[in-house]
């Protein structure tokens, strides 16, 4: 059995990105600053000198038209990967995303597909303010014929990112800007990939499911621990890895035994990824649920500048242990 | 541009155009075809226009009429592995491609048989065995998307070229400066074709553009344009030939401005209030298949009433189709979440959540949800609504029809139920009902 080296999130994604390009030659990049400057979280470093400006495009800030040519060149058997600068950027290509990539597969009955993947970071935590700090899981999750990948392990994000590009749907991969530098043990073999679908269970216990994404699923792992050492509660902590598809089954399976939820994302509450998750949760299980679900969320604001401010916005492990103290009162 | 011997000017009646374009016939069976295929889409065309008056066909409706020898004189001269895409105004475009008349007007109807088994309707007709990629609903939506056609023809090897049309509409849009931006810069293969008919809708091209001469809108961006006369098939095969070369051999993207006409409105809705009917009376007297019959018979080409033969022949393919298309059945409702996504042999994961009924179930197992009878029930108590007369439910302004297209009314639903005809009442239409979106 092959062995594992220790990896950033950033050299994880560059390695998936590499090997596939190796493997398969429609695999090719396009993106703002991709090339000659090898990324804006260098998650491309190398990659042109090793693939050539062919296969490695830097492109003019035309986020609608880098996306729609991803787009028609996916149509044409090509399986481009894109990258947008942050996910706020994201919004510029809106109309390709939604009324072309998701759409063109269903609306001409599947007479061509669009495996188009589309990576981009978000999140909060490096004071970019309310312009480059946001959380969209939550809108692409809403649409139909787009896949969304939310890695937050370096492993993940490997095994994800070569598995949306062998996908022949269109996949919103998600990263997040704080993980980039968090290392973690990653499979030296090629060939393995995560299927979609998946969640990953972190920790096991049974007293209360803690459900989270990209950074609040290390938020959630953190506490749990002290929920553990502190306060006797053991917590299963579920990081779902893809949201469509959802491994919805895997969620339930948790809240049958624990009987209590809490949801933890970093975007708004509003419609959100632990509104959808909740729903679903007590359609499904409302019988086994002994507490009303908790959800943990950003602040419902734009991303605000000051550190202090933008700190507060963010949920942290005190949020979370809170909501599961919450939920359990009385039962310990 | 290709350097020109010797220009004259063409008459429009939107000005005069220096032009040497269209001056040679080819040869004769290529000249009947040119005239076949025109007079096969204007018929298509007036056939769809009827039986969307019949209420045979939903939504928005938008006719080619006047503009047929722009279409058939770009496909004319494309190589069958060049791409072709364009707007929602294509059912022409995929019949020049080669397409059935008869799954394009299934389509239109929204049946099993169209060309997307009734998923896209009239604005999204495609074809991919043809490589007609797509009639599109967004305006410029599908600038770039030609782009990455031509970028993947590129990165492959090939010498296909795409062929992009568009409205002059959608030389406005943030994708027009983007794309040709793009394409100059990569030095993409694609042939840029707007075919200017005047109007964005409603909106006449100098209310709506800063520059009118849409030949020289994308200089800027490093795309250099040619002006032709969109009703002469002829010119317009010769220009869109030159720019099929200069991209499959030179590299170099363009644009060709063809000047065009529909005469009849923006969509079978359109009542027409922004143009003069002396205006549509003078295109007509351009019009691209008289005036193309004229020519080969002065010619010499064909005898005189060749064009009578081939609107004999055309008619009934048309009528053909239309039949074949009301006896297509509606698409199974278990086809619902059909191609939404490609799934893998075992998933463990919802790809699709399908709220209709009180047991949630994933969307990609429809046929399975289907058996149970509640979930069947439902999901007919749901289709049953089409059944109902549909006044309401359309768009005030498709509803009512209107104006010089809709000049008759939408008697029939689909269930052969006499409608309420709410023109009669309602007829200025002054209800603040949006229009037909652009």
């Amino acid at each position: 059995m092959a062995g594992t080296t220790s990896m950033r999130m950033r050299e994880a994604l560059n390695a998936a990105l590499r090997e596939e390009m190796q493997r398969d030659e429609s695999v090719f990049l396009m993106g703002e600053d991709i090339g000659v400057f090898e990324g804006a979280f260098k998650v491309t470093e190398g990659l042109m000198k090793e693939f050539g400006e062919a296969r490695v495009r830097d492109t003019p800030i035309s986020e609608n038209t880098i996306v729609g040519a991803g787009v028609g060149a996916a149509m044409a058997g090509m399986r481009p990967v894109v990258e947008l600068m942050t996910v706020n950027f994201s919004l510029l290509a809106f109309d390709q995303i939604i009324n072309h990539a998701a759409s063109i597969p269903y609306m001409f009955n599947g007479q061509v597909r669009v495996p188009l993947v589309v990576r981009m970071p978000g999140g909060g935590g490096h004071q970019l303010g309310p312009t480059h700090s946001h959380s969209f899981e939550a809108m692409f999750l809403q649409i139909p014929g787009i896949l969304v990948a939310c890695p937050s392990t370096a492993a993940d994000g490997k095994a994800l990112l070569k598995s949306a590009i062998r996908d022949d749907n269109p996949v919103v991969f998600i990263e997040h800007e704080t993980l980039y530098g968090m290392r973690g043990e990653v499979p030296d073999d090629e060939d393995v990939t995560l299927p979609f679908g998946h969640a990953a269970v972190r920790r096991e216990g049974e007293d209360v499911t803690i459900v989270g994404i990209l950074k609040m699923a290390h938020e959630a792992e953190r506490a749990a621990k002290t929920l553990s050492e502190d306060h006797g509660i053991e917590a299963d902590v579920i990081d779902p890895r893809t949201l469509r598809p959802l491994d919805l089954d895997t969620i339930l399976e948790s809240v049958r035994k624990t009987n209590r939820v809490v949801i933890v994302e970093e975007g708004w509450p509003h419609g959100g990824v632990g509104a959808n998750l909740a729903a679903l949760i007590q359609e499904q299980a409302f019988d086994y649920l002994d507490a009303p679900i908790q959800r943990v969320t950003g602040a419902d604001v734009p991303m605000p500048y000051s550190k202090r401010l933008e700190q507060s916005a963010i949920p942290h492990p005190e949020h979370i242990v809170s909501a599961v103290l919450e939920t359990t009162a009385g039962a310990k | 541009m290709a350097e020109q011997p010797e220009t004259s000017t063409v008459q429009t009646p939107a000005g005069d155009l220096e032009s040497s374009r269209g001056r040679s016939l080819p040869d004769a069976d290529t000249c009947r075809e040119l005239l076949r295929q025109m007079t096969l889409i204007r018929r298509f065309e007036e056939e769809a226009g009827r039986q969307y008056q019949r209420a045979k066909a939903g939504g928005f409706l938008h006719l080619a009429i006047g503009e047929e020898a722009t279409i058939v004189g770009t496909t004319s001269v494309m190589e069958p592995e060049d791409y072709l895409i364009g707007t929602y105004r294509t059912h022409g475009h995929a019949i020049a491609r080669g397409t059935d008349p008869k799954n394009v007007m299934a389509e239109i109807f929204g049946r099993e048989d169209g060309t997307a088994r009734g998923r896209g309707g009239s604005m999204h007709i495609f074809d991919g065995e043809r490589r007609f990629m797509g009639g599109y609903g967004i305006v410029g939506g599908n600038l770039p998307i030609a782009a990455g056609l031509a970028l993947a023809s590129d990165l492959k090897g090939t010498d296909e070229v795409t062929v992009c049309m568009f409205g002059d509409g959608a030389s406005n849009t943030g994708n027009f400066g983007e794309t040709m931006n793009l394409a100059a810069l990569w030095s993409l293969p694609i042939v840029f074709l707007v075919e200017n008919n005047l109007y964005g809708m409603g909106t006449a091209i100098e209310r709506h553009s800063a520059v009118t001469d849409l030949s020289h809108k994308a200089e800027g961006m490093g795309v250099p344009g040619e002006r032709v006369d969109g009703m002469d098939v002829i010119a317009i095969r010769e220009c869109v030939a030159d720019h099929l070369r200069m991209a499959r051999e030179d590299r170099r993207p363009t644009l060709v401005e063809a000047f065009t006409y529909r005469y009849r409105g923006h969509s079978a809705a359109d009542p027409e209030v922004y143009r003069d009917k002396h205006e549509v009376e003078e295109w007509r007297q351009k019009d691209p298949i008289e005036s193309f019959a004229k020519r080969l018979v002065d010619e010499g080409v064909v005898a005189d009433g060749f064009l009578e033969e081939v609107r004999a022949q055309v008619e009934e393919q048309v009528v053909e189709a239309a039949e074949f298309a009301d006896a297509s059945p509606d698409p199974p409702l278990d086809s619902l979440y059909d191609n939404l996504y490609v799934l893998p042999e075992e998933s463990g994961g919802w790809y699709a959540v399908d709220e209709r009924t009180p047991d949630p179930f994933r969307g990609e197992r429809e046929r399975e949800a289907a058996e149970r009878d509640r979930v069947r029930d439902l999901h007919e108590a749901g289709a049953a609504y089409a059944e109902e007369g549909d006044d309401e439910g359309r768009p005030a302004d498709e509803a009512q029809g209107g104006g010089a297209s809709g000049s008759h009314s939408r008697e029939q639903g689909r269930s052969g139920h006499p409608r309420h005809d709410q023109r009669d009442e309602d007829d200025d239409r002054g209800d603040g009902e949006p229009e037909d979106a652009i």
